[in-house]
């Protein structure tokens, strides 16, 4: 049941419990009970809207930066990717295999601001070696959803 | 000249769909959520429809040999053995059809006209009728019966069997009803069928969208292999209704008399759909089950949904319809529908389009969004409190 909750939620959050239930032959109760635990095992992290800002009035650049790591001893990256993460500026860090070891994603309200940062805050970390930054232009596609889709049903009425 | 004089008596007695007229008021009116249009409400998986853009792109479009190309038909053999153990020469045992509904028609047409008759078992597909009277022999149809979840019994069989009957048409996973066949409810058809010299026709284009248990055909019993046509196609399974590509497993003897009339009225199925359907049949699989997990949870949801409201229906295993029972409101489908629709804005399919022992009852498509559903279902229990 819990691989079939989560691909539920993944799919579609704003599901009622009581529909959950019935797409898992299960209570409501029981529903609720099982998205507890998730949650407090740190399963279930979030549950998050996936919004296209370019269609709102609102100022804001992302932009992915490619940053290369000396780790440290007994240390690994971890501790240089919690000193990156814990700012709020970072909305995503992850350790990546290629040419480069952390991929982080930055926020914020204009290229300058992210610019300054890079210069001011990531990049002056003691084991950070270099960092490449690549501003966002235009997203297509994000969590499995394309943007600027639309998905209204245009299906003719057939006869059959 | 008067034109309608001039055509032949089975096609002017043959009735149009009888889902037409609410077609055609919905076209007037806003706001209204369709349960009505049986087709998946996913686009086709873009890799299936890539490799038909490619196939443009490489000026692929000429006809193929009348039976598909051969590399399709490898596929669908394959397809058949490893999903369903049943085994077809690609070479003369598979026709590639436009849709399944081409397959429908020429599998009657090569065995049965005027003078024969052909057992449709009903509520079922608005075109096997239509497809029997066309081909000039006599519908004898089957009224199955909601209290056996509107599978075939061969009591009904042995009832419609005269010395005139030439075939009979299976469809299951079902459209109106959602119902299925397992093994056993075959097995005591099969009994029924199995000496006797009559062709089953088995529409199994539903046969992907199967929730609960495997799918089974008639044609996996060794003794109806050789007197069964199976259909299938792309259109229910891989979302690719419009490319209209469909096919038919049979005897060679039979499918070679079917490709005479397929090659001098169709000579062969659209070949940018066919390159598609060769891509669906290799790497489609995975698009397949995640649409056929997202229609179960919607199924649920919706059968769960009418038994809170009071319609009672049995649980529909197959296909993506509900066959609710609509009694309890003491109007006939039609006024139920037509009401429904003017009242509430939702659209649904009177039973009875699909054979006159459908009445009583109204066809619900889960094949559109869990938010379309949601609603229909609170407007739909509107319109039940105000009878």
């Amino acid at each position: 049941m819990e691989k079939e909750l989560l691909s539920i939620l993944k799919n579609n959050c704003r599901l009622s419990v009581e529909e959950i239930a019935v797409m898992l032959g299960s209570t409501a109760d029981e529903v609720k009970a099982a998205m507890k635990e998730l949650s407090e095992k740190g399963v279930i992290v979030a549950y998050n809207a996936l919004i296209d800002w370019e269609k709102v009035d609102h100022e804001y650049v992302t932009a992915y930066i490619e940053v290369k790591v000396t780790p440290q001893r007994g240390q690994g990256f971890d501790k240089v990717a919690e000193r990156i993460y814990k700012y709020p500026q970072v909305t995503a860090c992850s350790l990546v295999s290629g040419g480069f070891d952390l991929f982080v994603v930055v926020e914020g309200k204009n290229m300058k601001e992210v610019a300054l940062f890079v210069a001011e805050k990531l990049a002056p970390i003691d084991s950070v070696m270099s960092c490449a930054t690549h501003f966002v232009l235009k997203k297509y596609k994000d969590s499995g959803v394309i943007f600027n889709k639309t998905y209204g049903d245009d299906r003719e009425a057939v006869v059959l | 000249m008067n034109i309608k004089q001039m055509v032949k008596n089975n096609i002017l007695e043959t009735p149009p769909s009888g889902i037409r007229k609410y077609f055609d008021m919905i076209n007037e009116m806003e706001d209204v959520i369709s349960l009505g249009i049986g087709e998946p409400d996913f686009e086709t998986p873009w890799t299936i429809r890539e490799e038909g853009i490619y196939s443009l792109e490489r000026g692929k479009t000429h006809y193929s040999s009348n039976a598909g190309f051969i590399e399709l038909r490898q596929e669908i053999s394959n397809y058949m053995n490893n999903r369903f153990g049943l085994k077809y020469n690609p070479k003369d045992e598979i026709l590639v059809t436009v849709g399944g509904s081409e397959a429908i028609d020429i599998s009657i047409r090569t065995f049965a006209g005027p003078g024969d008759e052909v057992i449709v078992p009903e509520p079922s597909f608005v075109a096997y009728k239509g497809c029997v009277m066309f081909a000039g022999a006599t519908p004898v149809t089957i009224e199955l019966k909601a209290e056996d979840h509107f599978k075939l019994k061969p009591d009904q069989i042995i009832n419609a069997i005269t010395d005139k009957t030439k075939a009979i048409i299976i469809g299951y996973p079902n459209n109106p009803t959602g119902a299925t066949m397992d093994y056993e409810d075959y097995k005591a058809i099969v009994e029924v069928l199995k000496d006797k010299d009559i062709i089953v026709i088995s529409d199994e284009l539903y046969a992907e969208l199967t929730y609960k248990g495997n799918h089974v055909s008639i044609a996996q019993f060794p003794e109806m292999k050789d007197r069964t046509i199976v259909i299938n196609g792309f259109s229910k399974a891989f979302a690719m209704t419009g490319w209209r590509i469909g096919y038919a497993c049979g005897p060679a003897d039979a499918l070679e008399q079917m490709k005479k009339i397929h090659q001098y009225a169709l000579m062969c199925s659209p070949t940018t759909a066919q390159y598609a359907a060769i891509e669906a049949l290799k790497n489609g699989e995975p698009e397949v089950r995640r649409m056929v997990e997202e229609y179960n949870r919607r199924r649920l949801v919706m059968v769960d949904g009418f038994r809170k409201i009071g319609l009672n229906c049995f649980e529909p295993v197959g296909a993506f319809y509900v066959f609710p029972d609509i009694r309890v409101s003491g109007l006939s489908s039609d006024e139920f529908c037509e009401r429904l629709l003017m009242q509430e804005r939702v659209l649904m399919v009177p039973g009875n389009a699909f054979g006159a022992c459908g009445e009583g009852f109204v066809r619900a498509t889960y094949a559109t969004s869990i938010d379309n559903i949601r609603e229909a279902l609170v407007r739909i229990g509107r319109f039940l409190e105000s009878l």
